[in-house]
């Protein structure tokens, strides 16, 4: 951190708005906002300069301003008289809050369950069905000669994947950047990604799982009926041509979106697409990996995984951790009306959920923890405003490739952090329960936020 | 039976950027509640680019404004929408074991409605795309 000018400068800070976590950002404070982002994309720029301290309590109770004490216990009474409760969000936070988090389902007896469940979680699954050929997006920029994106729009959803990582830097074994590689878009959109691609491959609507089943039969040279050309809508020699490329290249890597996870077929989408890059170390050297959303959502997978063994939708109601996708899952608790409190963790699922979901939700006593006035915190019981990570909190996230990074923040905040605010809430959960509470030492208390709000 | 169209719900730049300002500010609920379609659909239609349409999927239904696509960017037959509360309308609850509801190719049909009425989701949960 520099002094310039009247201006803060803060170099090295990270973006943790989408899953590629650049942490090169030059940010100039002046008083508490953020004036300028050096080396943010349009989403990074909106996420920092737009960032101001609100105007809001700290915390709300059926919507009337109380302390942050008064809203601890309230909240912490409606999870410990809960009896299927469910812990949900995680993905915009630190691991070090998501690990309290987990603590809580497990104190309460409830699920816990990340917004993965309604991004990546198909993916998820299919990870534990055939595996993950993974690398890190250093290793992509350093080697990879062929990349191939599918059913994922980075020049929109994660505008510095292709400059930073994936297509344009010039790495060790690929010293002229983009001249050394060749990009291939799979879409059924013609999206902004299109044009950065030398191949763009338009393909009907939810026919991922033939198409990329057609590639693994080209790929280990079984025929393949020219009909494919309807079912998929690309020609057999197109299919053919990028199989050939796939197995010819050097350091091949296979970016796939939600346009796999989300469309029918979901996890069996992905399955095909971890087998055909498996299939291909036949050959070549080829890996493949998810594109990430938000800033922390392959933290919240890595976090709840070391805890409980499993990455999402886990019920902690038995003491051990039981894992089952579609009925421990948030959209399915909720939309089947069996979740009768949540805590919802920096995400908005009023505003993202399905209608019989969301009409659930409104119907339970939930708490909602964010920096922002969302849907979600309008309507809770319980509403706690948090400190922002990255720009107001330091602690860990995981980049979309599962490489750890630790934040640098620019500016305090009067408001607490998650973390600071599951600590309380963890440790009053314990107390109503009779839980040893001298497992942990008292929470470190914040004598700013104290000062401020209690 | 009515023409069905395939909906893929997505993220758009003006959505990302517009949340950070706020979810209930204009732009994001304008960014939210905007249709794009292939301009030869519009034209079968008979749909003016800003007027308003009632999209109905097996599991709710919401009301957008259409524009053509950008670019040429959709093949005939598939629409767009930026994530928000109307895709949200749309969708089915049932994960199919998942965890994930259909967000990405759900069948819909497009209704007409007045020019000039203001967007908003209806609060409808059934009406079948038949
Ligand atoms: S690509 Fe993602 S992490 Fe990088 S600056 Fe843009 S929004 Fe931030």
């Amino acid at each position: 951190m520099s002094a310039n000018d009247g201006f803060r400068v803060v170099e090295n800070a990270t973006c943790t708005f989408c899953g590629c976590v650049c942490d090169d950002m030059i940010l100039k404070v002046q008083g508490d906002r953020i004036v300028e982002a050096k080396n943010a994309c349009v989403l990074g720029k909106a996420w920092f300069l737009n960032h101001q301290i609100e105007s809001r309590p700290v915390a709300l109770i059926e919507g009337q301003p109380a302390s942050l004490d008064e809203a601890v216990e309230r909240a912490a009474q409606i999870l410990v008289n809960a009896r299927y409760p469910v812990v949900y969000g995680l993905s915009d936070t630190t691991c070090e809050a998501q690990r309290i988090a987990v603590a809580i389902a497990d104190w309460i007896g409830g699920c816990v369950d990340t917004t993965t469940s309604v991004c990546h979680g198909p993916s998820g699954m299919a990870f534990q069905g055939v595996g993950e050929v993974t690398c890190s997006l250093g290793e992509v920029k350093n080697r990879a000669d062929l990349v191939i994106f599918w059913g994922c729009n980075p020049a929109e959803s994660h505008p510095r994947h292709m400059t930073r990582y994936s297509t344009m830097p010039r790495g060790l074994f690929v010293p002229r950047g983009r001249k050394d590689r060749t990009v291939v878009l799979v879409d059924v959109r013609r999206t902004k990604t299109a044009p950065a691609a030398d191949i763009f491959l338009q393909i009907k609507p939810r026919r991922d799982f033939e198409a990329l089943w057609a590639l693994r039969a080209l790929v280990k040279g079984v025929e393949v009926d020219p009909r494919i050309e309807e079912d998929t809508g690309v020609s057999l020699r197109q299919w053919r041509d990028l199989a050939e490329r796939m197995k010819s290249c050097k350091f091949g890597v296979l970016f796939f979106g939600m346009g796999l996870s989300m469309t029918r077929g979901k996890h069996l989408n992905v399955e095909a697409a971890l087998a055909l890059a498996r299939d291909l170390n036949q050959f070549t050297k080829f890996y493949i990996k998810p594109m990430r959303g938000h800033g922390n959502v392959t933290g919240a997978d890595n976090v709840v995984a070391w805890q409980t063994g499993y990455p999402f939708g886990v019920n902690l109601a038995r003491g051990y951790p039981r894992f089952n996708p579609g009925e421990y899952t948030t959209a399915d608790l909720l939309a089947r009306g069996e979740a009768d409190a949540a805590l919802i963790i920096a995400s908005d699922p009023l505003a993202n959920f399905s209608q019989p979901a969301r009409e659930h939700l409104l119907r339970i006593p939930y708490i909602a923890l964010d920096p922002k006035e969302t849907p979600t915190t309008r309507h809770a019981t319980v509403a706690f405003t948090t400190a922002v990570y990255g720009i107001n909190v330091a602690g860990t996230v995981y980049r979309m490739d599962d490489v750890p990074i630790r934040l640098r923040p620019a500016l305090p905040s009067p408001y607490p952090s998650d973390e600071e605010v599951l600590r309380r809430l963890e440790r009053r959960i314990r107390q109503l329960l009779g839980i040893g509470t001298n497992l942990h030492p008292n929470p470190p208390r914040n004598s700013h936020v104290e000062r401020a709000f209690s | 039976m009515q023409p069905t169209w395939i909906l893929i719900a997505g993220r758009t730049t003006r959505q990302g950027t517009s949340l950070n300002e706020s979810k209930f500010g204009s732009e994001y609920l304008d960014e939210t509640q905007t249709l794009y379609m292939n301009v030869e659909d519009l034209a079968q239609l008979g749909l003016q680019p800003g007027q308003l349409v009632r999209l109905r999927s097996v599991w709710g239904a919401a009301e957008v404004r259409v524009q053509p696509d950008k670019r040429g960017e959709l093949p005939r037959g598939v629409v767009f929408l930026a994530y928000g509360d109307a895709s949200s309308r749309l969708m089915g609850a049932d994960t199919h074991g998942t965890g994930m509801p259909d967000s990405k190719g759900i069948e819909v049909v497009v209704e007409p409605l007045n020019i000039g009425s203001p967007p908003g989701a209806i609060h409808e949960r059934s009406g079948a795309a038949t």
